[in-house]
């Protein structure tokens, strides 16, 4: 057996769930807004939490492709990663599905939620790693243009002349 | 060794965020790196006699305020509410209708509600409640009014600074209210208390002194132009010859610097040069200033007159060289105190004409009053005309989608013209989304003042509605350029694009013009501006 079998039936409701909790970690006020509104160019935040978190879902379940399963990670994290939260609190989410399935499927441990579990902290760890990533590119970023600003005016003000790429011959 | 929670107790830590369960009013924000720029430094509002210059942080408890400060603080609002009445109606009007509530990029990319139109502007006009109205001191915070405290004042701070100003709120406001508006003003009073931001404080002074945001000076501002006339060459074979500060010429072009020195504005800086040269020869006089080197206005930022001294050198360097008109290249707010301010400020231009395209005949009635007109009217209108030999061809490789400028979207109107252009010289032009462009079009994130590095954090949140739509259409149609009209977009729209949607690069739209350009006497192109292959060309040899 495999984890799809376990979560089948509850499969709506978990997401629903989920998606909730995530919500869940916005203020009161921003959560009416974020469920509301439908079109993805007004509330790219709410369009996201609900289209990559099913995705997310169902990769755990089936545990098949990885590359999915980042990239939807990637889609809901990049977006926490500048937004005001901690970085446990940008990443935490995964882990609250867990306490999800055990609400939903009862307490009844089977071999196909470990697997399950363990997937989901696999899930954790690699949110972790995009969070870091996400976070290491913005200070690159911020690098990047303050070089491009000064770097360059630096060279056409003719206040600097480095080697070039190739040297004349002696 | 340090105890280490065990895997039960790592799984009770609570993962969401507190909620604002007493209510704003109640609640203050706490005022993070990533989000707030940097305090200005006292020698920058200091060069410009703004008022108590010091060195302060936003993050350091003391302010380092002048002890009467709320005295100064409720005495400037006082006056500007018997000054503006736009203020004083936009206090008192808004219904808390929540239409302007979803529509700001900061609420959109942040989530946090404060970011909400309605709500920064609440956090001044519940000073404006509990400190002037009647019904605000008697009801207090059950009124919505809270006085004017130091904790108050951080936070209206805060908020001010995390506003673009680029009115997309307003256009949904059954009243009109505008929320920029109150944002100027706002940021106004900080002023009074020496609580300005570096990064605009020392744009301020630069161009005080020397002309441009840089504080670039008149020789290496000519050594710059003179770097893109080799570069030019390089690429055409032509030696374009721009000139500087000419007496009697009939036009001066006046362009934001950061066209002549950040990346990619700088290809955009060398498509003025090529189209100018291209029409030299077609009767175009015109002439760039090394004085008033600067197209953009950071004083708009500050307050109403610094930004009317600092608009005042465009008139005064026209004046000075005895142009007859005034040609304005691609810029974001420097259109908006163009098009909204400068006449009632600096004007009216007596001693200019009504601009007259000297290629075509046209007579730009629009600019009747002020006499300056946007470098893309005067473009489209010589398409127009069929006076431009163009190949869009050359523009084959790239797949173009067109941002909308806030200020000239909204500030003016200005939203056929560049799409005219952008038709004439490309071949794969892409719509956004209706609801992203045109007057609904996403702020790119960074105007206002707040394009500075140390709050990129703010930036990205504020960047990603507009990125949204970018990724979109990168996905649909393959677009792979974002091309603009304001200086501050080319700027900081790389740094949106490389976040939240990497493979997109951005453009002026002027650079696009030069690429399409067919100049008399140029050499087979092989590249575009920037020195990459122009389609067709990829095996080339001297590429």
């Amino acid at each position: 057996m495999n984890p799809e079998s376990v979560v089948l039936e509850n499969r709506s409701a978990i997401v629903k769930k989920w998606q909730e909790a995530i919500l869940q970690t916005y203020p009161k006020e921003t959560q009416k807004f974020l469920k509301k509104e439908k079109s993805q160019f007004a509330n790219p935040v709410g369009s996201i939490i609900a289209k990559d978190v099913e995705i997310l879902f169902d990769e755990l379940v089936k545990g098949e492709d990885t590359k999915k399963l980042v990239s939807s990670l990637d889609k809901i994290i990049r977006i926490r990663a500048v937004q005001d939260f901690q970085p446990s609190h940008a990443v935490g989410f995964v882990l609250q599905l867990k306490s999800i399935l055990r609400e939903t499927i009862g307490e009844g441990v089977s071999a196909e939620l470990y697997q399950l579990e363990d997937r989901i902290d696999a899930a954790a760890l690699v949110a972790f790693d995009v969070y870091s990533q996400c976070r290491q590119q913005i200070f690159d970023i911020r690098v990047k243009e303050i070089r491009n600003e000064y770097g360059r005016l630096l060279e056409r003000a003719n206040l600097i002349k480095e080697i070039p790429e190739q040297q004349p011959g002696i | 060794m340090a105890e280490t929670p065990k895997p039960v107790q790592t799984a009770d830590i609570e993962h969401t965020r507190p909620l604002f369960e007493q209510g704003w009013l109640n609640k203050f924000s706490e005022i993070k790196p990533g989000i707030h720029c940097y305090g200005a430094k006292p020698k920058n509002t200091e060069a410009v006699g703004m008022p108590f210059p010091k060195d302060w942080s936003p993050t350091e408890e003391d302010w380092h305020l002048p002890e009467n400060w709320r005295e100064i603080f409720l005495q400037g609002f006082r006056e500007r509410l018997d000054k503006y009445r736009t203020l004083k109606v936009f206090m008192d009007i808004c219904v808390r209708c929540g239409a302007c509530a979803d529509k700001c990029h900061f609420f959109i990319g942040s989530g946090d509600p404060k970011n909400m139109p309605v709500m920064r502007a609440e956090l001044l006009r519940s000073i404006y409640r509990g400190e002037f109205t009647a019904a605000g001191k008697l009801l207090g915070k059950f009124g919505g009014g809270r006085k004017l405290t130091l904790e108050t004042l951080k936070e209206l701070w805060y908020y001010l600074y995390q506003c673009t100003e680029c009115r997309r709120c307003s256009l949904f406001c059954p009243y009109g209210i505008d929320t920029a508006e109150v944002t100027i003003l706002g940021r106004e009073l900080t002023n009074l208390l020496g609580l300005n931001i570096d990064w605009i404080a020392g744009p301020v002074a630069n161009c005080n002194r020397t002309g441009n945001h840089l504080g670039i000076q008149p020789h290496a501002f000519v050594d710059m132009i003179d770097f893109f006339v080799d570069e030019i060459e390089e690429v055409t074979g032509i030696r374009v010859e721009p000139d500087f500060n000419r007496k009697g010429a009939e036009i001066l072009f006046l362009t934001p610097s950061g066209d002549v020195f950040a990346d990619p504005g700088t290809y955009t800086a060398m498509g003025y040069l090529m189209l100018f040269h291209y029409l030299k020869d077609l009767g175009l006089d015109i002439t760039w200033s090394t004085y008033a080197s600067e197209g953009g206005n950071f004083g708009f930022f500050t307050s109403h007159e610094m930004a009317k001294r600092l608009n005042a050198k465009m008139y005064h360097e026209a004046k000075r060289l005895g142009v007859k008109y005034i040609i304005g290249g691609e810029c974001g707010h420097m259109w908006r105190v163009l098009n909204q301010y400068m006449d009632t400020w600096n004007g009216p231009a007596d001693f200019l004409e009504v601009p007259k395209s000297p290629i075509t005949g046209t007579v730009f009635e629009n600019a009747k009053s002020t006499k300056m007109i946007h470098l893309v009217e005067f473009t489209a209108d010589l398409i127009k005309h069929n006076k431009l030999k163009l190949d869009p061809s050359r523009n084959d490789n790239k797949v173009v989608t067109f941002h909308d400028s806030c200020n000239t979207a909204r500030g003016m109107g200005f939203l056929e013209e560049p799409r005219y252009v952008l038709n004439s010289v490309c071949n794969n032009f892409y719509e956004m989304p209706p609801e992203t462009i045109r007057e609904q079009t996403f702020c790119c994130g960074s105007g206002s003042g707040l394009n500075a590095g140390e709050d990129m954090e703010l930036r990205m949140r504020g960047g990603l509605p507009r990125a949204n739509a970018v990724k979109f259409v990168h996905e649909k149609h393959g677009v792979n350029m974002l091309a603009c009209i304001c200086a501050i977009d080319r700027a900081v729209l790389p740094a949106s694009m490389d976040y939240w949607v990497p493979g997109v690069d951005v453009t002026g739209l002027h650079e696009l013009v030069a690429n399409a350009l067919i100049m008399d006497g140029e050499k087979d192109r092989t590249t575009d501006l920037r020195g990459e292959p122009l389609p067709g060309m990829e095996d080339e040899e001297d590429v």
